[in-house]
């Protein structure tokens, strides 16, 4: 058994998102230092606010104004924080019923230890410096001693309201290709290419999955196939892809290797991009060190008969 | 309102699940499934050209990979082509979904399976991609977290504190000691403070498995099982995704969708529940009506074994088996998603008259 294969994979998105009228003026709310909830029919205050109503499902767009300051309904103890959270110090995690809310809102509480925290506790957002609309422009709340803040007198208009924000994404993965994709990469290595055959069926599959799609069980015999291949259907591309290095036009293929039952898809070189043609007969051309064919290219035989492969189109 | 009779009966012939494993990194997901898959064949003697309809469940997220479930495929035969859907939610949706495509009569088979691999990722990370996320995502509050959340509630309003948290877990993992499947079983320590008050005893193993299931409507399920899982009824529910709306102390749309299921209408043997962190046992003991006679989580439960996306299904498959076995004649099999139990569904299952 070869070693599994592992390599890093991050997976990292901005996401924009549009709001609608009530988180809109929330947000924009928090970047003027502003916290607004929304009535609901029978008089309740949401903070944060939504759009509809969770019991009644009713349209809600009545903002109010609530104070900065408020009271913790739960909390829990994070003594270890981790990335992306609002504090990286150790800090509570808390649900916080603000001044004239009903409902509580989910933040940061910056406190020296958990002996300093407990349900019933007062206290009061701290806003960050830099403000954009956003939930972080709560920095966190701390500790406070004290009666409801004052109202600045909002009614949930302002000035270049925010219609956005952008919530970047970011996840970390370990990728590692399981048993059968392990051995075909491996054997690439060696500049080979190696399918698996189907116990049932017999069809050979390259690049192999581990199972053979038509009966569903594991292909587990190795079949040496390639390295020469006739393609089978191709396309021509006319979109430079970010952060690939490679001419427009170019043509990129469905390619079954000799003696596989299943085209692998591959780019087409060493031939204008116009002359490519289904039947025609190429191989691999490998880079210096690569790991991997980095295009096919014409072997120079005669078009292979359409016969030979149409199963295979 | 009584629980709607359903149209057909329909039942849970057949269940496997795999070792849960704390990493699998040797085998690819369709590689994990592909025993399980033949397993739960083997049990009826049917063939996947046999099914009616295929139904699974998964998430990208935890592969990191878009359409993650479609190299899966592969492992039930999909050509030529099948009936196939599949949730990105918990298996025990998958269910749902083929459940009721059994009721409309267009089969009379379905092949359910589920499949989580967390070890490439960090599933605290992963399930904080599911909260709102205009309010709460961009705090990245993880799962652990939410959960204590949940647990301070409880231990304020004096429903439970740490010693009987610590009961839960300790309970469940020695249930797992007959459970070969189980990825922790026996005595396990308390732990320190993950996320407090919950320790690391109280929140579930993190690791990779796999389950499935078969379903058969009427005479159908008599030929492929001595003794059917009849599904009695079968509901699901959701609440607010307002944490601070809810009352986390409570689980009102477990209890609906128990109501609706006819739960309450007779009493339960057994109950699978699907609570992944101990404090959610005692907030779906008391939404569900569970006292002391009803055998809670005999399989070891979610603390035991809780492959993401897989551990639901596998509460309906374990009620199930026991039906099979002979050793429960009504269960009651829970599945949840989203923080906080935020989503519930609820199965009654019940054998024949022995
Ligand atoms: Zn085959």
């Amino acid at each position: 058994m070869p070693e599994v294969l592992k390599a890093p994979l991050v997976v990292e998105f901005p996401f924009t998102r549009s709001l609608g009228p009530v988180q809109s003026a929330f947000l924009t709310g928090l970047r003027e230092r502003v916290v607004l909830g929304v009535k609901t029919g029978d008089g309740q205050t949401l903070v944060p606010p939504v759009e509809y109503d969770p019991v009644t499902s009713e349209e809600l767009g009545e903002l109010v104004e609530v104070a900065s300051t408020g009271t913790v309904s739960t909390w829990a103890w994070n003594h270890e924080p981790r990335r992306g959270q609002p504090l990286d110090t150790p800090f509570a995690w808390v649900l916080v019923r603000l001044d004239g809310a009903d409902t509580a809102l989910l933040h940061a509480l910056d406190a020296p230890g958990p002996d300093a925290v407990r349900t019933g506790m007062r206290v009061r957002v701290r806003w960050a410096e830099e403000r954009s609309g956003a939930i972080t422009d709560i920095a966190c709340f701390e500790p406070y001693d004290g009666g409801p803040a004052e109202l600045t007198g909002s009614d949930g208009r302002f000035e270049d309201m925010v219609t956005g924000i952008v919530a970047p994404a970011r996840l970390d993965y370990t990728y590692s290709p399981g048993r059968a994709q392990s051995r075909y990469i491996e054997a690439l290595a060696d500049r080979r290419a190696v399918g698996e055959r189907c116990p049932s069926c017999r069809k050979v599959y390259v690049p192999p999955r581990g199972a053979c799609p038509t009966c569903g069980v594991a292909t587990l015999e190795q079949v040496e196939v390639g390295p020469r291949g006739t393609v089978t259907t191709y396309c021509i591309v006319n979109i430079k892809a970010k952060n690939l290095d490679i001419e427009v036009p170019y043509v990129y293929g469905h390619i079954a290797l000799d003696g596989a039952d299943l085209a692998l898809h591959g780019r087409i070189g060493g031939i204008p991009y116009d002359q490519v043609r289904m039947g025609l007969r190429v191989e691999p051309v490998w880079s210096e060190g690569g790991r991997f064919p980095d295009h096919y290219r014409p072997t120079g035989e005669p078009d292979a008969d359409y016969e030979t492969y149409k199963e295979l189109v | 309102m009584p629980a709607p009779r359903p149209q057909r009966d329909i039942a849970v012939v057949a269940f496997a699940q795999t070792d849960h494993l704390r990493t699998s990194d040797e085998l690819s997901e369709v590689e994990m499934l592909m025993p399980v898959l033949h397993e739960v064949l083997d049990r009826t003697g049917l063939r996947t050209s046999d099914i009616g309809f295929t139904c699974s469940g998964s998430t990208d997220y935890l592969a990191g990979r878009a359409f993650s479930f479609t190299m899966a495929l592969d492992g039930v035969g999909a050509w030529p082509p099948i009936s196939e859907s599949h949730v990105e939610m918990d298996g025990a949706w998958a269910l749902y979904e083929a459940w009721t495509k059994l009721l409309t009569g267009e089969a009379d088979t379905a092949l359910v399976y589920a499949y989580g691999k967390s070890s490439p990722g960090s599933v605290r990370d992963v399930l904080t991609r599911q909260l709102d996320p205009y309010y709460v995502a961009p705090l990245w509050p993880d799962s652990i977290a939410l959960a204590a959340l949940q647990a301070q509630v409880l231990i304020d309003a004096g429903d439970t504190d740490e010693p009987a948290l610590a009961a839960v877990a300790a309970r469940s993992r020695a249930s797992a000691a007959g459970n070969s499947h189980a990825q922790l079983r026996g005595s396990v320590p308390r732990g320190d403070y993950a996320v407090r008050p919950l320790r690391t005893g109280d929140c579930p193993p993190i690791g990779d498995g796999a389950a499935a299931v078969i379903l058969a409507a009427g005479e159908r399920a008599r030929d492929l099982c001595k003794r059917p899982a009849w599904i009695r009824g079968i509901d699901h529910r959701i609440e607010a995704h307002g944490l601070g709306v809810r009352d986390l102390t409570d689980s009102p749309s477990a209890r609906l969708a128990a109501e609706r299921a006819g739960v309450f209408e007779r009493p339960v043997d057994t109950a699978e529940l699907h609570a992944p962190f101990s404090s959610q046992e005692v907030v779906l003991r008391k939404a569900l009506r569970l006292d002391d006679s009803v055998d809670i989580n005999p399989s070891g439960g979610p603390l035991a074994a809780n492959p993401i996306m897989a551990a639901g299904l596998i509460r309906i498959g374990e009620a199930a088996a026991r039906i099979h076995r002979g050793d429960s004649n009504r269960a009651l099999a829970h599945a949840t998603s989203g923080p906080c139990l935020q989503q519930n569904l609820v199965a009654v299952l019940e054998g024949d008259p022995r």
